[in-house]
């Protein structure tokens, strides 16, 4: 790990204060993911600013109609076991305890989760060329080892995915997230929030220089959500294993029909992987096997494989179905049971 | 020797941290980059804390921080001010030679080599005192952050079903070791 000088603040002002001091510091809240790759020198920030101590951002605050603002230093468990996320958001709390581990919710934070950088081989390895770690020296991923890479959305410059399972929940939930920065608060729709590599992969979301995540709010409209979804995660272990595709789908249902639906995939691209035109097909139609597949096909249409992962093109429109049918037929997906039924 | 801090008071020097471990109030002084694991195992020289892989992968660094288990790898030591840890040789509560949980991995051969075991211990007293797990299934999944490459597995999940069985029966009273 590099030298580096420390400096805790105690409120959201003094945090971009401290931003703007020292532009080449890092935020260190639950450290599950700096602390790795600062021990990587993937990172190695000249200060680190803990905002560990930030009374404003540790708690989950009621909104109107069922919707939460959770701070952003809530713990991923803390939120996942939170009787009101349970009961709300279900989906939330599921795709949260597919993630990780125990000991990794317990410290890692919401804030943290979203800012979270890929799991690429090539980006950990600093002694290989990467563009998003080092612009314009190249992907190695696109002809080496890229199993878990992207099939959506990627670029010449970058094959990356985003590796969180909260946030692709929190894709179909519609969350907004919200920052302040020098020049005040925001707030970023969550579709936004995370972006595409193009040529510009060195950056993964559209936070700007000097903003830091404040909270995240999940609205009273997905409250609709809490009878028909899943979280569906297929991956190499039964546990503790990154997804290779994963599958947020959250219906609200009258009777037969669909009134609304949100799909978002993880494991396959470089964000929570959406598309309004596959959701779109749903509405007010009856829920069947005939429709799900044609939902699924909308939603990978153009998915690009490469050596190692072309396997996953068939195996996220399969999990794609699977998932719908669970939903539809309120049967979530188990953490513990993990046969897919 | 590091340079100085360029702008607000943000040393690059050791700074001041007081924290309780093992029940006992410490203040130590702690350069920003040693990590919760190195503090315990160099400075303090508290070595049933194991380093494993050193990235939050394999659990044998697992303590518990206020009563929740973490990977002391990944918890920076100055950020602990102010916190209770407890480590696998501050478990056994007053009176007792072993926690319950570490007597019950010895009566059930929960361990061949024994390099896991202090991070399975911690995060097993740990589970038992989160109060969910109900079945074998249950500690299967909660103990995924724990990696025995003995494969001793059968006999970790066995000591556990046997701590919270008890503890359901109220037969033995286990307290969240602070």
């Amino acid at each position: 790990m590099n030298r580096f000088s420390y400096l805790r603040a105690s409120d959201v002002g003094e945090v971009v204060s401290a931003l703007k001091d020292a532009p080449a510091a890092k935020i260190i809240a639950g450290g599950t993911n700096l602390v790795d790759l600062m021990k990587y020198n993937v990172e190695r920030p000249e200060r680190l600013i803990d905002i560990t101590h930030v009374e404003a951002l540790q708690e989950i605050i009621e909104g109107e109609n069922g919707s939460l603002r959770i701070g952003a230093l809530v713990s991923n468990s803390a939120l996942a076991y939170d009787a009101r996320v349970t009961e709300r958001f279900p989906l939330l709390s599921s795709a949260l305890l597919a993630g990780a581990t125990p000991q990794l919710r317990n410290a890692a934070t919401v804030g943290g989760n979203i800012n979270q950088r890929t799991r690429c081989y090539y980006f950990y390895d600093a002694g290989t060329p990467c563009n998003k770690r080092e612009p314009g020296t190249g992907c190695p991923a696109k002809t080496g080892l890229n199993r878990i890479h992207a099939i959506l959305g990627q670029s010449e410059a970058c094959i990356a995915t985003h590796p969180s399972d909260m946030c692709v929940a929190m894709a179909a939930l519609e969350a907004v997230v919200h920052v302040t920065g020098p020049d005040g608060e925001r707030d970023i729709p969550f579709a936004d929030y995370h972006r595409l590599p193009g040529d510009t992969p060195q950056k993964d979301n559209t936070l700007l220089d000097g903003e830091v995540v404040t909270g995240i709010t999940l609205p009273a409209s997905s409250t609709q959500f809490s009878a028909n979804y899943t979280y569906l995660k297929l991956r190499d272990r039964l546990s503790y294993a990154f997804a290779l595709v994963s599958v947020a789908v959250a219906l609200e249902k009258e009777g037969d029909t669909v009134k609304r639906a949100r799909i978002a995939l993880g494991g396959v691209a470089h964000k929570p992987w959406r598309r309004a035109e596959a959701e779109a097909l749903f509405e007010g139609k009856a829920a069947d096997s005939g429709l799900f597949a044609r939902v699924a096909d909308a939603l990978i249409d153009g998915a690009r494989g490469y050596e190692h992962n072309a396997f996953k093109i068939r195996m996220a429109r399969e999990a794609i179905i699977r998932a719908l049918e669970q939903a539809s037929a309120g049967t979530p997906q188990s953490n513990i049971d993990k046969h897919i039924v | 020797m590091a340079p100085p801090a360029k702008a607000t008071s943000a040393p690059f020097h050791a700074q001041t941290v007081s924290l309780t471990l093992n029940g006992e109030n410490k203040t130590l002084q702690v350069e920003p980059w040693t990590t919760l694991l190195d503090l315990l195992r160099h400075d303090l020289r508290l070595t049933g804390t194991k380093k494993g892989c050193d990235h939050g992968q394999c659990g044998a660094c697992t303590v518990l921080i206020d009563g929740e288990r973490m990977n002391s790898c990944l918890q920076l030591a100055i950020m602990q001010d102010g916190k209770a840890i407890t480590t696998v040789e501050g478990l056994a509560g007053e009176g007792e030679d072993l926690h319950p949980m570490q007597a019950a991995f010895i009566s059930h051969d929960a361990f061949q080599c024994g390099y896991c075991t202090p991070g399975q211990i911690c995060s097993a007293v740990a589970l038992v005192n989160e109060g969910r797990a109900k079945s074998r299934d249950d500690i299967r999944e909660m103990m995924s952050g724990n990696i025995c490459r003995c494969g001793a597995y059968p006999n970790i999940v066995d000591a556990i079903e046997e701590v919270l069985a008890e503890q359901q029966s109220g037969s033995r009273h286990l307290e969240a070791a602070e």
